[in-house]
This record gives C-alpha cells, sequence and structure tokens, in this order.
C-alpha cells in the first residue's frame, strides 16, 4: 500500500459520517462502555463494602495500626514484644519476608546455575543426574515441599539432648539448626576499615589495569591481585590488632544450647523448599541461555587463540546472559512471591502475622488485605525495575 | 535423549558398534577430572538411593488393617496407611452412597479427555466444545447435586482428588478464553482498553496467590450483598481463575507477538471484521505457537491448587495432611509415607502434562520444517 493511498483512507475516514460505520465512533462507544462497566462495577463494590462494614460493625481505616498487637512472633530481626503496636508486627513480618525471599535468591541463582551447567557436562552421569533432579523438582507443588522438610523431616528429629551434629559447630536438633555466630569485639574498626580499603584499592587496580590494557594491550592480574588484596590486607590488620572478631559456638546448658546463630526449623524448612524449588526452574532457564549460543561464536573464539576459560567468560556469558536474565527475573519473582507459602508452615513472614494473625485481630479485611498486596505489588515493581536495568546494561548495544 | 556437547568438539565418526567399555571411556571417564566427578557422583547415589529404596520398598510395610503392623524398629514406609485412607484422599467426604457421581464424572472426563489429546482423533471441534463447555455443565449438576433425583452435596463434603480437580480444571476452562481476551485487549488500539487489561494483568501477576485466596475467603463476603455470599469453594475458584487467567493472558500474548502484522492485514483487506480476522487467521496460529507455554501454565496451576487447603478447603494435600492427625494411624514414619505418595501423584500428573507439551512442541517443529 502506497503512501498515498493510506492518506486517502484516513481522509475518507475522518469524512465518514458520525454514524455506527465510522471506526472513530465505534472505538469512542467501546471505550466509554468499558470504562462506565468498570466505574459502575468499583462503585457497586465500595458501596456494598459500606453498607456491609456498618451492619456487620467492623471499623474502617488506618487507625488500627496503631493499637497494641498483644501476641508474640518466635522470629523477630527488630525489637518487638507483646505491646509493640501492629503496625511494628508489620514491620516484622516484612523482614522476615524479605530475609527469607533474599536468602532464597541467592542459594536458588547459585544452585540453579549449578544444575544448569552440570545438565550439559558432557559427563553422562552427572548430564543425568542433573536432569533427573530437575524433573522430579519442579513437577512436586512447593507446598508439598515445605510441608515434606518441616513435617516430615525437620520436626521429627531428635530433641537438644541428641542434636545431631553433621560439622563441626553445627547442630540440627527438633528447635532448629544451629550455627556458630561471628562475635566482634575491639579493634573492629581498623579491621572493617581495611577491609573497605582493600576493596575500593582493588577496584581503582582494576579500572586502571583495564585502562591500561585499552592503550597498550597489556594484560594484567587484575582479579587475582583483587583477591589478594582482600583476603591479605584485612587478614594483617586482623593479626595486628589482636584478632577482633571470633566465632561463637554454641553451648549445652541444662535443658537446650545457648548461643551460637539458631534458625527456626520453620525457616530453615522454607529455605531449603524455595531453594530447591526453584533451582530447578533456574537451572532450565540457564541451560536453555547457554544452548542458545550458536557453535560458531565458540569457534570463533578458539580460532581467535582464546583459551577455554576465557572463552566462557568474555563469549559464551555475556551472550547467555542476555537470554537468562528476564526468565530470571520472573523465576526471582516467583519466589519472592511463593515465600508467602510461609504461612502453611506457621514461619512467621507478612502474610502469616499480617494477613493472618492481626486479620484476624482486628477483622479489617479490607485494610489489611489491601496493604499485603501493596506490599507485593511493589516488592514486584521494584525487582522488576532492578532487572531491567541489569537486563538494559548487559542487553546487545546496538550501533 | 543424544548428549548435547557444549565443549564445542567435532564429534567423533559414528562408529557401527560401540561397546559398553568404549561408552564409558568416552562418556564418564574421559579425563581426570571427569573421572573424579564419575566416582563422587556414584559415592552421592550409594548415599542416597539404596537408604530410599529401603524406606519405600524392602522395609517397607505393605499389608496390614491397624497402625500396629507399622510399629517398631527398622521399618520402612507404611503403606496400609495409604491404603486405608485411599477413599478420603480421592473423594474426600463425600458421602459414601453417592459416590458412583464422582466416579461418572471422572470416567466421562477420562474419555473426553484423552480424545482430545491425540492429534489425530476425528472430531476435534466437536470434543473440545464438549470438554470446555459441556462437560464442566454436566460435572457440575453430578457433584453438586441440587436436581431433582439426585441429593445435594455441599462443597464442604467435597475434598481430596476431587477437589484438586474440580479447582485445577475450573481454572484452565475458565483461565484459556478469559486470558485470550485479556490478551487481544493489552494489544488493543484503543487506550482505555488496553489500560483496563494492562492493570488487570499486571495486579494479578503482582501478588502472590496465597493472597488472592485469602481476598476470596475473607475480604470477598464484604464486597458482596448480604446474603449473596456464594460458599469458600467457588470464591476459591473465582480467585484461582482470575489469577491463571493473567497468566494465561501473558502467555497469549507471546503468541500473538509472533505473528506478523501481515496476516492480520491481509485477513482484514480480504473484508473480514476484526473478530473473524483474530478468530481464523491470528488466533489459530498464535495458540499453535505457544502450546506449550499454555501446558506449563496448567501444571502451575495444578501445582498452585494445594494452596486452597490454607483457606480451609481440603485437596488431596490438605486431605493427606489431615489424615496424619488421626489417631489411629499415628506411627512416626507416617507423615514421611504419606508426603511421598501425594508427591507421586502429583508427580504423575505433572510429569505426564510437561511430557505431552513436549511431545506437541516437537510435533508442531517437524510440521514446521516439512
Amino acid at each position: 500500500m502506497s503512501m498515498g493511498q493510506g492518506h486517502k483512507d484516513h481522509r475518507a475516514r475522518s469524512a465518514a459520517p458520525l454514524g455506527w460505520n465510522n471506526p472513530r465512533v465505534r472505538s469512542f462507544v467501546y471505550q466509554a462502555a468499558v470504562l462506565i462497566a468498570v466505574i459502575v462495577t468499583v462503585w457497586f463494590f465500595a458501596a456494598t463494602a459500606q453498607e456491609n462494614l456498618e451492619r456487620l460493625n467492623i471499623s474502617s481505616g488506618f487507625g488500627f495500626l496503631d493499637n497494641t498487637a498483644g501476641f508474640g512472633i518466635i522470629q523477630t530481626l527488630i525489637p518487638y514484644s507483646e505491646q509493640s503496636s501492629y503496625a511494628r508486627a508489620f514491620f516484622v513480618g516484612l523482614l522476615n519476608t524479605l530475609i527469607v525471599a533474599v536468602i532464597g535468591i541467592v542459594f536458588a541463582t547459585l544452585l540453579g546455575f549449578l544444575i544448569g551447567v552440570l545438565r550439559l557436562s558432557n559427563n553422562w552421569l552427572i548430564a543425568k543426574l542433573a536432569a533427573a533432579y530437575v524433573e522430579v523438582m519442579r513437577n512436586i507443588p512447593l507446598l508439598l515441599h515445605l510441608f515434606f522438610w518441616y513435617f516430615a523431616v525437620l520436626r521429627p528429629l531428635p530433641g537438644p539432648d541428641e542434636s545431631l551434629n553433621p560439622l563441626p559447630g553445627i547442630l540440627l536438633n527438633n528447635r532448629g539448626l544451629i550455627l556458630p555466630a561471628p562475635v566482634f569485639d575491639s579493634g573492629l574498626i581498623a579491621f572493617l576499615a581495611a577491609f573497605v580499603l582493600a576493596i575500593a584499592g582493588g577496584i581503582a587496580l582494576i579500572f586502571w589495569a583495564r585502562k591500561r590494557q585499552r592503550d597498550t594491550g597489556q594484560l594484567f592480574p587484575a582479579w587475582r591481585v583483587f583477591a589478594a588484596l582482600v583476603v591479605i590486607l584485612p587478614a594483617l590488620t586482623w593479626l595486628v590488632a589482636g584478632a577482633p572478631f571470633h566465632l561463637e559456638f554454641a553451648e549445652k546448658g541444662a535443658f537446650d544450647y545457648t548461643g551460637g546463630m539458631r534458625l527456626l526449623p520453620e525457616f530453615v524448612a522454607l529455605v531449603l523448599g524455595l531453594t530447591l524449588y526453584t533451582a530447578a526452574f533456574i537451572g532450565e532457564i540457564v541451560r536453555a541461555g547457554i544452548l542458545s549460543v550458536g557453535k560458531g561464536q565458540r569457534e570463533a573464539a578458539a580460532s581467535l587463540g582464546l583459551k577455554e576459560g576465557t572463552t566462557l567468560r568474555l563469549v559464551i556469558i555475556p551472550q547467555a546472559l542476555r537470554l537468562i536474565i528476564p526468565p530470571l527475573t520472573s523465576q526471582i519473582l516467583n519466589l519472592t512471591k511463593n515465600s508467602s507459602l510461609a504461612v502453611a508452615i506457621a514461619y512467621p513472614d507478612l502474610v502469616a502475622v499480617f494477613a493472618g494473625t492481626v486479620l484476624n485481630q482486628t477483622g479489617q479485611a479490607i485494610e489489611v488485605i489491601a496493604i499485603t498486596m501493596a506490599v507485593y505489588l511493589t516488592l514486584s515493581l521494584l525487582t522488576s525495575l532492578a532487572m531491567n536495568w541489569y537486563n538494559a546494561r548487559i542487553a546487545l548495544k546496538e550501533r | 535423549m543424544a548428549m548435547e556437547d557444549v565443549t564445542g568438539r567435532p564429534r567423533p565418526p559414528m562408529r557401527s558398534r560401540i561397546s559398553p567399555v568404549d561408552w564409558a571411556r568416552r562418556n564418564l571417564f574421559s579425563s581426570v577430572g571427569n573421572t573424579a566427578l564419575t566416582l563422587f557422583c556414584l559415592w552421592l547415589l550409594w548415599l542416597a538411593v539404596p537408604p530410599f529404596l529401603d524406606f519405600t520398598i524392602f522395609s517397607a510395610v505393605w499389608t496390614g488393617a491397624t497402625r500396629e503392623v507399622c510399629l517398631g524398629p527398622d521399618k520402612g514406609a507404611c503403606w496400609p496407611l495409604v491404603w486405608a485412607n485411599l477413599g478420603q484422599f480421592i473423594y474426600g467426604r463425600y458421602p459414601e452412597d453417592e459416590i458412583w457421581r464422582v466416579n461418572v464424572v471422572f470416567a466421562l472426563g477420562f474419555a473426553a479427555i484423552v480424545p482430545a489429546l491425540i492429534p489425530s482423533a476425528p472430531a476435534k471441534r466437536f470434543n473440545l466444545i464438549f470438554l470446555l463447555v459441556i462437560y464442566p455443565l454436566i460435572a457440575l449438576v453430578l457433584l453438586a447435586g441440587d436436581r431433582p433425583g439426585l441429593r445435594p452435596v455441599p462443597t464442604s463434603e467435597w475434598g481430596g482428588l476431587l477437589v484438586t480437580l474440580v479447582v485445577a480444571l475450573t481454572g484452565i476452562v475458565v483461565s484459556l478464553p478469559l486470558g485470550i481476551v485479556l490478551a487481544l485487549g493489552r494489544r488493543s488500539s484503543m487506550p482505555a482498553i488496553r489500560t483496563v487489561c494492562i492493570v488487570f494483568i499486571e495486579f494479578w501477576r503482582g501478588v502472590p496467590l496465597i493472597t488472592v485466596l485469602f481476598m476470596a475467603s475473607v475480604m470477598l463476603p464484604l464486597f458482596l450483598p448480604e446474603g449473596m455470599s456464594p460458599d469458600n469453594l467457588l470464591r476459591c475458584l473465582v480467585g484461582v481463575a482470575l489469577f491463571s487467567s493473567a497468566y494465561m493472558a501473558e502467555v497469549v500474548r507471546g503468541g500473538l507477538q509472533a505473528i506478523p502484522a501481515g496476516q492480520y492485514e491481509a485477513a482484514r483487506a480480504t473484508g473480514l471484521t476484526y473478530w473473524q480476522a483474530m478468530g481464523l487467521v491470528v488466533l489459530p496460529q498464535a495458540l499453535r505457537h505457544v502450546i506449550p507455554g499454555i501446558v506449563n501454565t496448567f501444571i502451575g496451576l495444578f501445582k498452585d491448587t494445594t494452596l486452597v487447603l490454607i483457606v480451609g478447603i481440603f485437596d488431596l494435600l490438605g486431605q493427606v495432611r489431615a489424615q496424619l492427625s488421626d489417631p489411629s494411624w499415628t506411627v512416626p514414619q507416617g507423615a514421611l509415607t504419606a508426603y511421598i505418595f501425594a508427591a507421586l501423584v502429583y508427580w504423575v500428573f505433572c510429569f505426564g502434562m510437561s511430557q505431552y507439551s513436549n511431545f506437541m512442541e516437537r510435533r508442531l517443529n517437524t510440521s514446521r520444517e516439512r
């Protein structure tokens, strides 16, 4: 179709009489109808809700957030007591959700990359094992994973007296997983300063090495020096300042262990379930991403004389990441949303604390559910934004 | 499945016969590192597989009528627990005299789904219409009763696999058409319709299903006139259906984007209306592209049905969990046994669906290459 014809068509359209045959009239009517339908529905629900709230004598508004909560929470990352307000309980739940999500995302991504690479191994046994892992894990509902780990594995463990001791310093019993806790003493400032200094110096070094390579073509093993700096400088300070931190191991008390870092069985089950389940999906994404990089890329890199590791780092992975990042983003979002299954094993996450206990106590379903949903929508939005930013950075720069 | 070769080395020429020793040398012990990996894997397998087989098969208790047969040291899985409660796991608390109705629904569904899945089976159109429109109505009447000659069975007495399948099938039957409409709306040229669809889709995709179910069970009654509150299962069905429609819409949108605009323009140029062009030209091609994605959404939906137990509906997993607190079958290994059984049931359904999706993918690919 030539431009002229399109122009004529446009003129004919705008000149058409304002009847049903005029596409613009039709379009306007359809859109008006949809908007009116949406408005009427919203208005109907709002009016009914108003009526019901008055009839049932449920107070509305967000004033309840200042009232005393009056219930305990088994895991609190910020100070909280039964005298704290509902708003405080909300933040406790939110932080519990965030910590489970962040730890789950880190572990699931690492395990998922490992599984994806192993599935492509040229070792038959390891490839088959990784494939079996993926097929078993992703075809079982996440809730069943959680029930399995919590009710069938962690709860029936022996009590503190007969704790399992899989590794030195690590204890596992029906009250949770106990890890050595890092304890900081005086002289910490110097240690931390050395650490920060080492990282800053290392980053500067990498920039310098890059510039030198651009200018002169000479390579400098910047990453190795960086790693050495980060290890050696703080280690020296540690020795000089007299061991400003040590690990505190749990000690057996009269009834239970004291000290150390205690992770609740609910927390352990949730992290295990989320990690193992999501890693299966991430593994498939990574595999598809690596397979999508054409064979010619690898051959071209080899013919340029790049070594196997360099090829992987500079040629294969940057191209594979482009395909991996968008679906990886949705898996990370899924994991965050799936952490709400915590309520089924009584881990005090946002849904369990706020949409569960607080809702039951206050009865203000509309406000509580709306806040909860708004939190998840915000988290989704923030994760999407961060991942889109990263995706744009690594996307193909077409000139 | 052939080995994917990521190392990029050319494959050695095919030999007419490969002896097992050659095969093992090439695939398991090709280098020092590979040999170490193989031995490590064998060690892991040795740690995991024999105890699992011992628990589930060799030391397991297979027959018995009471929990006493499963007590004692060194006893593995307690399968009599599963046999004794199998009726509960499948039908929930559905009245015993009326179970034939559930069986008829199962049999009818099976008879309708199998030919629908076989690409060469005849009468596809009628088959699909029956499956997606007529069958759900028949199932509703039979299961709920409430018709002359059929005793009404309230949904609070439904349970087990029955509820799992009801939730999953309702989700599938509603989400496919609604998802298509939403996907078309999202690609519409009318800004108001597009905005409404985008907000709808992104809202449901941004919140966890649990909050949707909480909303359906505690918040929805507040939004409906007094006395009009539908029962809990129906409210959850609405929540699940809307939730999965949003995901379905995104899958369908992917398929629509893969169809060149020329297809739609050519269809309009021959005088078809918007709906004719979409229904006869664009959608048939778009949906073919995304059959694997659609099946994946179904698999996700099937697994998500377990979440209804959190709002007090006893699906298969809920029923299994409830049975664990039954004192007549309390044994130490009960939880492990019951959850392994439930995992197996879910796994068979989901793995079956994913294998079917692979099969369709291969079929569609070959037809495209030909």
